[in-house]
């Protein structure tokens, strides 16, 4: 056995020990050991990437002394690990991004809570991409949602409370219905681990015993991760929440938090109830049809808005419907095209979450769309994040936007039935994405008039710290590298499902 | 099918439970009968599963009088998945209590639709 093959589970343990240790630091120390740790896992993964891609098989990992049926276990391939890297990578970003906001939203004594917050979230979702058991799974399910509900409080006030206590109302609602669906499947199957499950979940479907019971407990876990993940009808927490919170907290919960739990549901399909059996039930469906509503309804919304957050917030739930559309379609190249999505939706939420913060910040902290003229010029950096991020969101050639719906494209042709509704969502969606986001691009660079000038507008480019920089010019790297570097990504997304099963 | 229904008596009130907490999570405004709510169907899980490891006839799977036969106990992983899950929705409750306090201070009302109406006013 190799030594990298122990970087899960040391790197669950060390965001782990970073918070504990965060609580007996300060603010400012505290960011650095959030920032520092973040890096770490970060490389190490990508070593354990490397690795994985090297023998191209899936690796079990025991935890405890106990052997399979019993035990507990992670397990990790290629598309565990490409999704760990990525969560380190927007974790970096997000914390360099949101650190002068940050400085401002968070009180001083109580900064170090925020961070604390940030590791649990980081550890939890990477625990969710590596674990191989059930109920550790709901547990770290619940310990993302607390983190994730402290991150949208770090900025303590009316709005974030409000915003935090729907939040923790949809998704403990999602929690229950999760819970419940795990007690089903052990119920019928005598196994935690997801392979052991399979193996009972297979034989079942053949001999077409419990056939109710397990359609509608994969109903129960759908729908459950759904909700938590704010696909269209359940998004209503979303966009106070994205909205309001401090920008790293939106940063981080658009691109890690939902993206870990539809990362669980992807196993829970390729692990638990295996690909086939899930095509074969109607749940399925379900999620295909309130992706496509999802796609246009998130994007007209996000049409309607006159914040520019809530706007990016409203994309969201258009973009979180895209990837659960691709897993709707039932197909290798639907679920790829998701996972590819997930990743450039992230990418590109991530980056245009930071950007917007710099040029409301150039536009004296107004964050209406149309008080926001001429700021492209006023912070340039942030002007250019956003543009980048605008193009890949709406699915320009060369970032990464485009590639994830070229194979949504690609995947939805392979069946007769799903290609026309398929075809007309990206469409519609494609063309309200490009209205929403070409409109505040047009805006941020349209100069100032004379009247606003001698009312006392300012026009003067202003500063910005490096780790802003950094972050922006990080972000715009990623866009780039998946809208070009498509082919590496592509391979290790569908060997990687491959092996996932 | 009616002997099923007769044989998993108490599995069929866990659910209905489960059924009357979600719904009460679901669609009651006022917060704490939102969390009384959390906390029914929270609990009918971890009955179901009590009731799901349990044999009857059978002890706690504590080592007594030297008795090492498996067959002699019951299941402790459902158990300690309950325990654990106690846990977990302790947790959960707690903080959405002090959550729902500091929200009292604030807003001067448990009715999350007067609280929806007076975000709005504050965003605009």
């Amino acid at each position: 056995m190799s030594f990298v093959q122990n970087v899960p589970c040391f790197s669950i343990l060390a965001a782990m020990f970073a918070a504990i240790i965060t609580s007996a630091v300060k603010g400012k120390a505290a960011r650095r050991i959030s920032i520092g740790i973040s890096a770490a896992i970060g490389v190490a993964t990508a070593f354990l990437l490397a690795f994985l891609m090297g023998t191209g098989e899936s690796y079990v990992y025991v935890m405890g002394h106990f052997p399979a049926p019993w035990g507990n276990e992670l397990r990790f391939g290629m598309l565990e690990a490409a999704m760990a890297l990525l969560f380190c990578v927007i974790m970096l970003l997000a914390l360099w991004g949101g650190m002068e906001e940050a400085r401002g939203d968070l009180e001083e004594e109580k900064a170090n809570f925020y961070y604390i917050m940030a590791d649990l979230m980081l550890a939890s979702n990477l625990a969710l991409v590596y674990t191989n058991d059930l109920f550790t799974a709901y547990v770290f399910v619940e310990i993302s949602t607390i983190a994730a509900c402290g991150l949208i409080l770090g900025k303590f006030n009316d709005l974030t409370i409000a915003a935090g206590v729907r939040y923790m109302i949809m998704s403990l609602m999602g929690s229950g219905l999760l819970l419940l669906g795990i007690s089903f499947f052990y119920d019928m199957t005598g196994h935690l681990l997801m392979s052991n499950m399979k193996e009972s979940i297979l034989f079942l479907w053949q001999t077409g015993e419990y056939r109710v019971p397990l359609i509608l407990t994969i109903g129960l876990v759908s729908v459950g991760l759904a909700i938590k993940s704010a696909l269209w009808p359940f998004h209503s927490w979303l966009p106070n929440a994205y909205g309001h919170a401090t920008v790293s907290s939106s940063a981080m919960l658009s691109s890690i938090v939902s993206k870990g739990y539809i990362f669980l549901l992807l196993k829970i399909i390729y692990r638990v109830t295996g690909a086939d059996i899930f095509a074969g039930s109607h749940v399925i469906d379900i999620l295909l049809v309130f992706g496509i509503i999802g796609m246009i309804l998130g994007s007209l919304d996000a049409v309607r808005q006159k914040n520019l957050r809530k706007m990016i917030a409203y994309s969201s739930v258009a973009q979180i419907g895209y990837i659960f559309m691709g897993m709707g379609l039932g197909t290798a190249a639907g679920t790829g095209a998701g996972i590819y999505h997930i990743f450039a939706h992230a990418a590109a939420k991530s980056l245009v979450f930071v950007a917007a913060f710099g040029l409301i910040k150039a536009s004296a902290g107004n964050p209406d769309i149309s008080g926001l003229r001429g700021a492209g010029f006023r912070n340039k950096v942030a002007g250019v994040g956003f543009v980048a991020g605008s193009l890949s969101m709406v699915g320009i050639p060369g970032f990464a936007g485009f590639v994830s719906k070229l194979m949504f494209a690609e995947a939805s042709l392979e069946d007769a039935a799903y290609a026309i509704p398929v075809l007309a969502a990206l469409a519609i969606s494609t063309v309200l994405n490009a209205i929403y986001f070409m409109r505040v691009v047009l805006i941020l660079y349209t100069p100032l008039s004379e009247e606003e000038k001698a009312a006392g507008q300012k026009e003067q480019t202003m500063g910005n710290p490096w780790q802003f920089k950094a972050a922006i010019a990080g972000g715009v790297a990623l866009n780039l590298f998946l809208g070009i570097c498509t082919a590496p990504v592509m391979g290790v997304v569908q060997k990687g499902l491959e092996i996932f099963g | 099918m009616g002997s099923n229904l007769t044989s998993n008596f108490i599995e069929i009130v866990a659910v209905i439970l489960f059924g009357i907490g979600f719904t009460d999570l679901f669609l009651h405004k006022n917060l704490i009968k939102k969390i009384i709510g959390l906390n029914i169907m929270d609990t009918a899980v971890y009955l179901f599963l009590a009731v799901k490891g349990y044999i009857s006839g059978l002890k706690a799977p504590i080592i007594v009088d030297g008795v090492q036969n498996a067959d002699a106990y019951i299941n402790p992983v459902p158990s300690g998945l309950v325990l654990t899950g106690i846990v977990v929705s302790v947790s959960v409750t707690a903080l959405m209590l002090a959550l729902t306090i500091c929200l009292y201070y604030r807003y001067h009302t448990l009715d999350l639709d007067k609280i929806s109406l007076k975000v709005r006013e504050k965003e605009e």
